[in-house]
């Protein structure tokens, strides 16, 4: 067997934090330690930087720093967007449309809703997992309160068409989030082309710390808080400010506001690669999600015969670390709803891989899990009662 | 999270493959649910004298099937029919709670196995 690598390419689950991120918070846990609501030197050094962090937030989607508020993390700004949304606007409509392919926080969040009135539809998706349009169209009508709709799919890469999102829901006068999560760092989210209402940011999924989030909400729209305390981040968060959090996010944004152009172009160099080679090594593998359109960083791809978690503990032996779509991998016991959105039958999600690449990562990664897969996938299917006799 | 002796018996099967002329095969689950397996035994005097798995699924469903034939060879008919999917857990320091179920069939693919030979020798 050859040396073993240390593979990282979950990092749709978890990225390590930039080291030039950590280097600006260390500060503010040590020294800036002040409150922003102070009316001393310390409250301002740290207003100072609660108000540098938000303009490089938004700085990175074409916003401006007032329509940024900061957040524990993406799944709060989902809830402040579509809890906060619905219960503002409720004399709108009552009905909410999502995707077929949502996060499963968007899913869980409007199921809740359902106990206040509010009724759910989800727009069915193509077999790469893009919304249909004419579906959604049929779907938002003068009812409709809240379109959610996700910029990109992190499981299978698939990016959305979303400022055709926003031109259906204002037709019938609805508001449009949209969870940017998944994108963050990796495709450019411009709040002003896309004419989104509230958009949900992370900071980890562009290498800042975890625990840290935002929701951009445009000039003039509107939500009901649900953190109710002090009045921070203009009535709409109460809660003192987690400012070496914040400003971990804001040094992420502003570096991925530099670095992304270059960053994406190499990602995307390295993901084909890895498709390409994949897909020509191991027979009966097909790849999962948009063929063109999908982050930069993202590849899934499917092994008939064979099970994910499976396939996850042999790579995970041998040094290579990522996520599968299959249900025994997961808390459901059911497998990833998003795959079985874009058509694919049950023992047929079972056997997906989701590879999630970063800046860890490099062409030497690739290359070893192109050798290695094959090996773990033939021991696999020669296992496997289903392998077809010619594949063992 | 697995233990030593999962993770052991996942990376190393004992017994794997499918069997030639068995006097018993028995099959269990199905691929929609993510786990299948099937039994071969060849029985002399009552005794399991070889069985082999092949199995479609997890590694709890791997490991399971592998320590289920560890255990049964060699054993009577009436112990391997009494063979639960906890012995076969036990014998594995534990699975996590969510495999119980779904994953933990090896035993009741052995079972069938043993019925199926049953059968085979009334013809």
């Amino acid at each position: 067997m050859s040396d073993i690598l240390k593979v990282y390419m979950d990092n749709g689950a978890a990225k390590p934090v930039d080291h030039r991120v950590i280097d600006e918070m260390n500060l503010y846990h040590t020294e800036f330690y002040g409150n922003p609501a102070s009316f001393h030197t310390k409250g301002f050094e740290a207003l100072k930087a609660l108000n540098a962090s938000r303009k490089h937030v938004a700085g990175l989607i074409n916003a401006d720093p007032k329509e940024i508020t900061f957040t524990s993390g993406a799944t709060e700004a989902n809830n402040l967007a579509l809890i906060g949304g619905v219960r503002r606007y409720k004399k709108r409509g009552s009905k909410i449309v999502i995707s077929a392919v949502e996060h499963i926080s968007v899913f869980n969040i409007t199921k809740s809703l359902t106990r206040e009135g509010f009724t759910v539809e989800h727009c069915p998706v193509d077999e790469h997992g893009v919304i249909k349009i004419n579906e959604l169209e049929k779907l938002v009508d003068d009812d409709t309160v809240m379109v959610s709709i996700m910029t990109a799919n992190g499981e299978i890469g698939t990016i959305q068409p979303i400022k055709e999102v926003a031109e259906i829901a204002h037709k019938h006068e609805a508001l449009f989030h949209s969870d940017a999560t998944a994108a963050m760092g990796q495709i450019d989210l411009d709040v002003r082309a896309s004419n989104v209402d509230y958009l949900t940011l992370s900071s980890n999924d562009m290498y800042g710390p975890k625990g840290v989030g935002a929701l951009y909400v445009k000039t003039g729209v509107r939500l009901t808080p649900l953190m109710i305390g002090g009045g921070q981040e203009g009535g709409v968060r109460s809660g003192s400010e987690n400012i070496a959090g914040i400003v971990g996010m804001g040094k992420a944004a502003e570096l991925a506001k530099a670095e992304m152009a270059e960053e994406s172009k190499r990602l995307m160099d390295l993901r084909d690669a890895l498709i390409k080679g994949l897909l020509e090594v191991i027979p009966v593998s097909y790849l999962n999600g948009h063929p063109e359109n999908r982050l930069p960083g993202n590849a899934n791809i499917r092994y008939s015969f064979i099970e994910g978690e499976a396939l996850i503990m042999s790579l995970d032996a041998i040094g290579v670390t990522l996520s599968s779509g299959s249900a025994c991998a997961a808390k459901t016991l059911e497998p990833s709803h998003t795959l079985l959105a874009c058509g694919l039958k049950h023992e047929e999600a079972h056997g997906s891989l989701v590879f999630t690449l970063g800046k860890n990562n490099n062409r030497g990664h690739v290359d070893y899990v192109v050798r290695e897969l094959p090996g773990i996938v033939h021991r696999l299917r020669a296992m496997s009662p289903l392998t077809p006799k010619e594949l063992q | 999270m697995y233990s030593e002796k999962v993770l052991d018996h996942f990376k190393n099967p004992r017994n794997v493959g499918e069997m030639k002329d068995p006097d018993g095969e028995g099959t269990v689950g199905n691929p929609v649910c993510g786990d299948m397996m099937t039994m071969y035994i060849k029985v002399k005097e009552d005794k399991i004298e070889d069985i082999t798995f092949k199995t479609f699924g997890c590694g709890a469903a791997i490991a399971t099937s592998s320590m289920t034939t560890e255990l049964a060879k060699g054993m009577s008919l009436d112990d391997a029919m009494g063979m639960s999917r906890q012995d076969v857990a036990d014998a594995l320091d534990g699975l996590p709670p969510v495999k119980m179920h779904c994953s933990n069939l090896a035993a009741d693919a052995l079972h069938d196995a043993i019925k199926n030979y049953k059968e085979n020798k009334e013809k």
